[in-house]
């Protein structure tokens, strides 16, 4: 019998409990983390939707985003980021100043889309899945640059929405508040070990 | 593409679990609220405190107000309705505002109705003191609920009250048996099918966020433990000594109340809290949470 996976959630502000739920229903052990301690022998993390500069602000106290810079550059961690977690964990945000990881080649646009009376959800096309997604876009972010080695696999209207380097994925929807866990599925199988 | 659809309403309110929305009444107000790590200010152009003091109807804020606070902040920004003032919400629904709060705390303008919450695209917040109360607003198409506690007083306990009265229910209802509860649905004065829900899912369908007297970050711990999903904080931080020390330790007692030292640090040296209210000290009418039916 193969172990379960043991993926942590980022648990200091935002959806964490709907990440939590579906990679449960996927089998997975799932450890939320709000200090450093909690990424110990973790090989992935989940960062929720939220707000951005809330999570940001909690991250850089305790050295948790040390923390987690730490553990992706040594290899152990792989790190997906959906609409806030996405902020979070891009190189560059646009027009603002506020606290994040950088760890990703990319540039971010926060609200890009509008705010919350022009937020949605639209079947997309996802490069490596074999059927539309139904992502739903909540005040959402977008790609706005990608740098090398960064892949692009999911555009709306042409803006970037869904990029993935090496070990890390940033989303600018929420698959989480769906029943469809392909991502989710996906992101366990490719990246994180029992 | 769909606007507007319930998942993206109560989806937007599942983002702001584990924070703070704090009522603000200026843009520099705003600006250390989302310094201190707010999810979310309330425009208002009077907190809750000033509005028993000062008295007389209370209604919806200036658009300018509301403006100004949209221009200020990166976050998203709500702004409060008279219950039943669906036409106050058109105003709030073309100012572009995040989401609408359909509050006790002003004066209501329909003592019969509430808003009809479906027919807008901007979601909506809606107050309760118990379940029944809770699943009709939802029924009405609020996206997200929150305890009416009693506004404006910096005392938890009505607070306390009403979280404990709907987590209660949820919990009695989770045990009960398929065939109990179109009773149950009858004796809450709520449909059948979020009895039902409840029954299966163990909550609401929607995120559930204590209100109306948190002005401590051990206030703010103590109804996370009590089960919501987040908190309100109205008078609690402007009228207290050091507003942005205090925003900022409600702020991190939210995330981190489950850890006791962490709780310990940001309680200290706050200055002063806001000077409260004793309940007994309030007359029937002077009660905002008895408003809404």
């Amino acid at each position: 019998m193969s172990e379960a996976k043991r993926v942590g959630v980022l648990a200091l502000q935002g959806d964490f409990r709907e990440h939590k739920l579906m990679l449960e229903r996927l089998g997975a052990s799932v450890r939320e983390v709000r200090l450093p301690e909690h990424l110990e022998g973790l090989t992935g993390l989940v960062v929720p939707g939220g707000e951005s500069t809330t999570i940001g602000k909690l991250a850089a106290e305790y050295g948790l985003d040390a923390a987690v810079r730490q553990s992706y550059e040594a290899g152990d961690l792989s790190i997906w980021g959906t609409c806030a977690g996405a902020i979070w964990i891009a190189r560059e945000i646009l027009d603002y100043q506020q606290p994040h990881l950088g760890l990703m080649d990319i540039a971010v646009r926060r609200n890009a889309f509008g705010r919350q009376v022009d937020s949605f959800e639209v079947d997309l096309e996802i490069e490596g899945l074999n059927a539309p997604f139904r992502a739903v876009f909540i005040r959402a972010p977008e790609i706005v640059r990608v740098g090398k080695g960064v892949r692009v696999r999911a555009r709306y209207l042409g803006r970037a929405v869904f990029a993935e380097q090496e070990r890390i994925w940033a989303m600018a929807f929420h698959p989480e508040l769906t029943g469809d866990d392909r991502l989710h599925r996906e992101f366990l199988e490719r990246f994180v070990a029992s | 593409m769909e606007k507007g659809t319930l998942r993206v309403k109560t989806g937007f309110a599942e983002m702001f679990k584990g924070g703070v929305i704090m009522d603000v009444t200026t843009p520099e107000q705003a600006g250390i609220a989302e310094e201190a790590g707010a999810v979310a200010v309330m425009a208002l152009e009077r907190v809750p405190a000033d509005i028993r003091v000062q008295g007389g109807v209370a209604r919806m804020s200036d658009p300018k107000v509301i403006k100004e606070i949209m221009a200020a902040v990166s976050i998203p920004v709500m702004a409060k309705v008279r219950i039943g003032h669906f036409a106050e919400a058109m105003v709030l629904e073309a100012l572009g505002v995040d989401f609408i709060d359909e509050s006790e705390v002003l004066t209501p303008a329909d003592e019969e109705h509430h808003i009809d919450k479906w027919a807008f695209k901007v979601p909506f917040v809606n107050g309760a003191r118990d379940l029944g109360e809770a699943l009709r607003r939802i029924a009405e198409g609020s996206a997200m609920i929150r305890t009416k506690g009693e506004a404006g007083t910096g005392n938890v306990v009505e607070a306390v009250r009403h979280a404990r009265s709907v987590m209660k229910a949820i919990r009695r209802i989770q045990g009960m048996r398929e065939d109990e509860l179109m009773a149950e649905a009858k004796s809450l004065q709520a449909p059948f099918e979020l009895v039902r829900y409840v029954h299966e899912h163990g909550r609401l369908p929607v995120v559930n966020f204590a209100a109306g007297g948190v002005a401590t970050p051990a206030d703010a711990a103590l109804m996370m433990h009590l089960g919501m999903d987040g908190v309100f904080v109205g008078s609690g931080i402007f009228k207290s000594g050091d507003p942005a020390r205090r925003a900022r330790a409600i702020v991190r007692a939210v995330t981190h109340y489950n850890d006791p030292e962490i709780l310990a640090e940001v309680s200290e040296d706050l200055g002063e809290p806001m000077v409260g209210i004793n309940l007994d000290e309030l007359s029937e009418e002077e009660r905002m949470a008895k408003r809404g039916w």
